[in-house]
């Protein structure tokens, strides 16, 4: 009497069923690792490293002399031809470009979300909508981005300050210009969950549309959701440092990998160490999270959790 | 199929057309207008004359028709002209870059060959090299080989362009000495000797682009593979007592490559894309240098028209791939 209920197994709760499958998968727990190691060099790097990554030593000589300086203890990863410490904005830099991919792919997503579930859910909407989506996949992206990037970094450097305009447009730029897989994704979910009887069974009792994509239909369509923020994130990063490496990113005093990257190619055959280094974190950073994204994308599909 | 293609082909009229919308829009709210590339000390009567000139004080309706009107109808009458000898397009007033004061087609059609010749091997090479990878890795899934494949299928799209570029040219043009770092676009492929010439600096910026090409197509020919190799009609060819090269060869080979035709044709308007950085790496001469550098001048004609005619590969590009669907999987039919 007392023994039965040690014998019924706790309830699983789904998320810790997502995360033991995640843990299965070697590649996406070495992304992981990756990932968040990078995360706490850029974050908590520079509260150790105090190092100011623009400073430039006022006094001419000192810093003709700091210029180009090779790897030692006082500057690991050596100094650029400004005399400025490269492990100081090689940290800067990341910050930026996470940033960059976190919050471009928050809006991408978003919009992609709001769009597929538009579509899916309101059959008026679906062909506008679409139609929409399907302009939007015909358009030369990488083209419109340096057209954006080129009307708009003055003007919004002007209104808001160099480094807060550039940041915003970048960011609202690949965005927008991203969402329409995401969207088609969720629209796809969405017309399949809108068969489903118990959002007919929400339906029956008078649920209102609003609350019946929030409780029933936004909850279900989190899995697929959640791997395109993943992959979003790595394109965001890519798409940000090409365009700091096509000279149409962030300005120069203002570090980012893509940038740090284009300016290391000009000192290439002299230090070539100043291009690997962001271009190795680039790639890590965009590797671990593609590793990540496909773990992600087995741990949340149902058909293989388990097996 | 015939009427399905002219359908698609009435229905692309409309996506064009709202795509040069947004694109002559989003150029013309450029700040940089073509007068701050008149020297100041220009009289204001002149300049206004040669703004004039330029036809830049129209209203922009008229612009938007002008320039339409120049890319769909006066360019392909010159084209015509040159090609034939005739003279129908005289007269008529051509898309002129603000940069050079040339017809902006002229400037294309001088970039075009670096570019083809560049772009289009990588993607010959890329797609030459994933096929066997994607056959073989889902033949053997879970293989060493599979494993492999796949690692270097992830790293191939998750480096980007401009850094493998640069470490290409940082091992073996820097370090090594074999090839050069800097593609040269005057050099003409009169003999052998610059043939090879020619073969050794095309080298590094093909073997970039077909690792990326190649990294992406052979994950669509092993998962298209994978899912042809668990269908009934393969377990039906074996139990006839085919061999296993005839089996997959041409059973499994045939079936898995409709979707991966299709995927290598939607792929080839967006390698001019991302062709732009590789020509910005390697320093190619090319439709990318030429959209950057008219970017970076604020040449409005000529970034409008390039990146109006990516927009229309892409758009061809998608209803070659629809076709091509039609064409190869008799299940399909669009009537």
């Amino acid at each position: 009497m007392t023994d039965a209920p040690d014998t019924l197994e706790r309830p699983r709760s789904q998320w810790r069923d997502v995360w033991l499958q995640f843990r299965s998968h070697k590649g996406a727990m070495a992304g992981l690792a990756v990932f968040v190691t990078l995360i706490l060099f850029v974050t908590l790097g520079p509260l150790i490293w105090r190092i100011d990554p623009t400073y430039i030593d006022p006094d001419p000589v000192r810093m003709i002399r700091g210029r180009n300086q090779p790897p030692s203890w006082a500057h690991p990863l050596g100094t650029d031809q400004l005399g400025r410490d490269m492990l100081a904005r090689m940290m800067a830099g990341g910050q930026v470009s996470i940033a960059v991919g976190l919050v471009a792919m928050s809006i991408s997503v978003l919009l992609g979300t709001l769009v597929g579930v538009l579509a899916g859910y309101f059959r008026k909407l679906d062909n506008p909508l679409m139609r929409l989506t399907d302009l939007f996949l015909a358009l030369p992206l990488l083209p419109l981005l340096l057209v954006m990037v080129m009307l708009f970094r003055d003007a919004l450097a002007r209104a808001l300050g160099p480094e807060t305009g550039t940041f915003l447009m970048i960011v609202t730029a690949i965005g927008v210009t991203s969402w329409m897989q995401a969207a088609r994704i969720v629209r796809g979910e969405v017309l399949a969950l809108k068969e489903r009887e118990f959002v007919l069974a929400a339906r029956s009792i008078g649920t209102p549309s609003r609350r019946i994509i929030l409780r029933h239909i936004l909850p279900n369509v989190m899995s697929p959701i959640m791997v395109a923020a993943t992959l979003g994130i790595a394109s965001a990063i890519i798409t940000e440092s090409a365009l700091s490496f096509l000279g149409l990113g962030f300005p120069p005093d203002f570090p980012t990998w893509g940038r740090l990257l284009f300016d290391g190619v000009d000192y290439l055959q002299q230090y070539p160490e100043r291009v690997i280094w962001p271009g190795l974190a680039i790639s890590l950073t965009v590797l671990s999270v593609n590793y990540i994204g496909d773990g992600l994308r087995d741990a949340l599909d149902p058909r293989i959790r388990g097996r | 199929m015939l009427t399905f293609v002219l359908r698609r082909l009435l229905l692309s009229i409309p996506t064009l057309l709202f795509i040069s919308l947004v694109i002559f829009l989003l150029v013309d709210f450029a700040p940089g207008s073509p007068a701050s590339e008149i020297p100041l000390t220009v009289p204001p009567e002149v300049r206004a004359k040669i703004l004039e000139s330029m036809g830049v004080n129209a209203p922009l309706h008229e612009r938007y028709l002008l320039w339409l009107k120049q890319f769909f109808w006066v360019e392909p009458l010159h084209a015509f002209d040159a090609t034939f000898g005739t003279s129908y397009s005289e007269g008529m007033q051509r898309i002129i870059s603000y940069q050079s004061r040339a017809p902006v087609f002229d400037i294309i059609a001088q970039r075009i060959p670096q570019t083809l010749t560049v772009v289009g091997s990588a993607y010959l090479i890329g797609v030459a090299i994933a096929l066997p990878i994607g056959i073989y890795s889902a033949y053997r899934q879970y293989s060493w080989f599979d494993q492999l494949g796949t690692f270097v299928a992830m790293v191939g799209f998750s480096v980007p362009t401009f850094f493998t570029g640069v470490l290409l040219i940082l091992i073996f043009a820097v370090g090594l000495g074999w090839f050069p770092s800097i593609y040269d676009t005057t050099l003409k492929v009169t003999d052998w000797d610059s043939f090879v010439q020619q073969a050794r600096q095309m080298t590094m910026p093909v073997m970039v682009l077909a690792l990326y090409n190649a990294a992406q197509i052979s994950r669509y020919m092993r998962s298209s593979m994978l899912d042809n190799l668990g269908q009934d009609y393969v377990r039906t060819a074996r139990a006839k007592g085919m061999n296993e090269r005839v089996v997959l060869l041409k059973h499994v080979l045939r079936n898995s490559l409709i979707p991966v035709v299709t995927v290598i044709a939607l792929g080839i308007p967006t390698i001019f894309g991302g062709a732009i950085i590789t020509e910005q790496v390697f320093k190619v001469n090319g439709l990318g240098a030429a959209l950057i550098g008219a970017i970076h001048a604020n040449d409005l004609p000529m970034v409008q028209t390039l990146t109006f005619i990516f927009a229309v590969l892409i758009v061809m590009f998608n209803l070659v791939a629809d076709i091509l669907y039609g064409i190869l999987d008799p299940r399909i039919r669009y009537d």
